[in-house]
């Protein structure tokens, strides 16, 4: 986010809108216009060739025949993990775990490590803006072992309030599980300063990755945590894959999660012998098109420059914030000074399920409802809000389009 | 436009703004709350029974315009109904706002004739019968219900 402001000619917008085919179809008659960017992304011609490549050309089970298609389709695939490793700065490929998405990340730490270490009259630290993926997870386990889940929680603006998660830090502190960026909120969380803090009570952190894949140039290694978890769609991948990082030493410790094929050594009815690190996380025949396809994403995301994509969206950031304040009976949840691309708001006297409807018509898709963040809502004692989310192929006239949609709504609603 | 003003015909603005019979019935004999987690309309509809009568009604809580002036409307439309004709009007509702054909009569479809516009937006429907299916799960002696 510290990047320099994009160049036109380093950055253009209209190119890059060209590589998204959905872009150039309309909805309801109108172009569309897609805000809807913290849900899922839309996917560039280079993620959907390379699918259709894979399963035209090159489709064969990996990591098991002999057979020239099941050697092309096992390099494809073990690829990404060095495309990975570079993207966040991994030390290992063997600490790149593929898996379905971020849930399925959480819950493989909170089933393999948390059944393991966690034990009745520890404590379990969350955030109040996580989503519930990131809550429900560490509930069951807390109903597993007996542990204790604490909440730190959160100001006006939606920031955290570091003061409070320090005096719920203790020795008793086993887990510490934050968003890199909040879904509904767009803050972005000090997730080093969070997980230095946690560390020095000798809790591991997890940091769900979904909203901050997309936006900031991730270094596992600097921020220090333990866990990173994110999904490809939401880096404009497919839906189906997701990468779960952990540090070498804990993943090595860790009982595998399901077990099954491709994660053992030899299997006897005796006594089965795991397979090594990442394979052992890694049970059945994954989503192989699913995992290509992530390094496709990813590869594309670098060839654009994650600081510039960044860049154009904290200046798509300040001009929406700017013209939404002008609607007088608008007022945005969320104003950290620290944020990602989106813009959760609420209408008076209109409720966010009749804006949704609303703009729908106009061809502009938003997300309305709770965000998947229920106990956030309840916080700021709104049962929904409306959402606008923004990625790399927006642009300030979609900005216009929206604030002209609500205006109807507005109209609608007298 | 042409689609919004369907859906949002004067009726629903006016029955949103000024929800009818918007308060709670100390003399209910049955009080169910009605929840739509996916956007998150929460509705609670209170019954007055005697005998097979419905003698009044009333409904609190909070949601989107089509849910709470379906609310609003279905409160004035089975007050003093038998519980017999609240489960038919359930079903004319029901068919009017999925687009299914039905034998009613604009005339008889009445303030209900409103929410026809409704069936061409597909993902409005639960709004639109979140209260209707509350209403009908207090009859049947249940105490929360669920459109999600």
């Amino acid at each position: 986010m510290t990047a320099l402001a994009p160049s036109p000619v380093m950055y253009d917008v209209e190119r890059i809108r060209r590589d998204f085919p959905i872009l150039s179809r309309s909805v309801h008659g109108k172009p569309l216009v897609y805000l809807d960017n913290a849900a899922t992304t839309q996917k560039p011609n280079a993620v959907i060739d390379r699918i259709v490549r894979y399963y035209r050309e090159e489709n064969a089970n990996v990591h098991r025949g002999v057979h020239y298609l099941s050697e092309i389709a096992t390099n494809a695939y073990e690829s990404v993990r060095t495309t990975v490793k570079k993207t966040i700065n991994a030390r290992s490929e063997k600490e790149i775990v593929f898996t379905g998405g971020t849930t399925e990340g959480i819950n493989l730490v909170a089933y393999a490590w948390g059944r393991k270490n966690v034990a009745a009259g520890d404590e379990i630290i969350i955030s109040a803006i996580e989503h519930h993926s990131d809550i429900v997870p560490w509930q069951m386990l807390c109903q597993a072992t007996g542990a204790t889940l604490r909440i730190i929680p959160v100001s006006d603006a939606g920031e955290l309030l570091l003061d409070e998660y320090a005096k719920l830090l203790s020795s008793r502190t086993k887990l510490v599980a934050v968003g890199h960026a909040s879904n509904a909120l767009g803050t972005i969380n000090p997730v080093k300063q969070i997980t230095e803090m946690a560390r020095a009570h000798g809790a591991i952190v997890v940091i769900d990755g979904a909203q901050g894949i997309p936006h900031l140039r991730i270094d596992v290694q600097d921020i220090d945590c333990d866990f990173y978890t994110f999904s490809a769609h939401k880096v404009y991948g497919p839906t189906g894959s997701g990468v779960l990082y952990g540090k070498e030493a804990l993943l090595e410790a860790m009982p595998p999660y399901e077990g099954g094929g491709d994660m053992i050594l030899s299997v006897s009815f005796e006594k089965t012998t795991y397979n090594a690190l990442p394979y052992k996380f890694e049970a059945g025949t994954p989503d192989i098109a699913g995992v290509i396809a992530m390094g496709a994403a990813l590869d594309y995301v670098a060839s654009i420059g994650v600081e510039n994509i960044a860049a154009h969206e904290h200046d798509l950031l300040l001009y929406a914030t700017a013209r939404l304040q002008e609607i007088d009976r608008l007022r945005i949840i969320g104003t950290a000074a620290h944020k990602a691309a989106v813009i959760s708001f609420v209408l008076e006297g209109v409720h966010p399920h009749d804006i949704g409807t609303i703009l729908d018509q106009e061809g502009i898709a938003i997300r309305t409802g709770h965000h998947c963040a229920q106990p956030l809502m309840l916080r700021y004692n709104i049962p929904a809000t409306g959402r606008a989310s923004f990625a790399m192929y927006n642009t300030r006239e979609e900005v216009d389009a929206l604030v002209a949609g609500i205006g109807k709504v507005l109209e609608v609603f007298g | 436009m042409s689609d919004l003003r369907e859906l949002y015909q004067q009726v629903i603005l006016d029955h949103n703004k000024n929800p009818r019979n918007f308060r709670e019935l100390p003399e209910a004999t049955k009080k169910v709350e009605g929840y739509n987690p996916l956007c998150g309309d929460h509705y609670t509809i209170y019954l007055d029974v005697d005998g097979d009568t419905i003698r009044d009604v009333g409904f609190t809580g909070s949601g989107c315009a089509i849910s709470k002036s379906s609310a609003s409307v279905m409160t004035q439309t089975i007050k003093g109904k038998s519980k017999e004709e609240a489960e038919r009007l359930f079903n004319v509702f029901h068919k009017l706002v999925t687009g299914e054909p039905g034998d009613t009569s604009t005339a008889e479809l009445g303030r209900l004739a409103a929410f026809s516009g409704v069936s061409e937006f597909p993902a409005r429907v639960k709004c639109a019968t979140l209260a209707w299916h509350t209403m009908r799960g207090a009859l049947e002696g249940k105490e929360v219900i669920s459109t999600e």
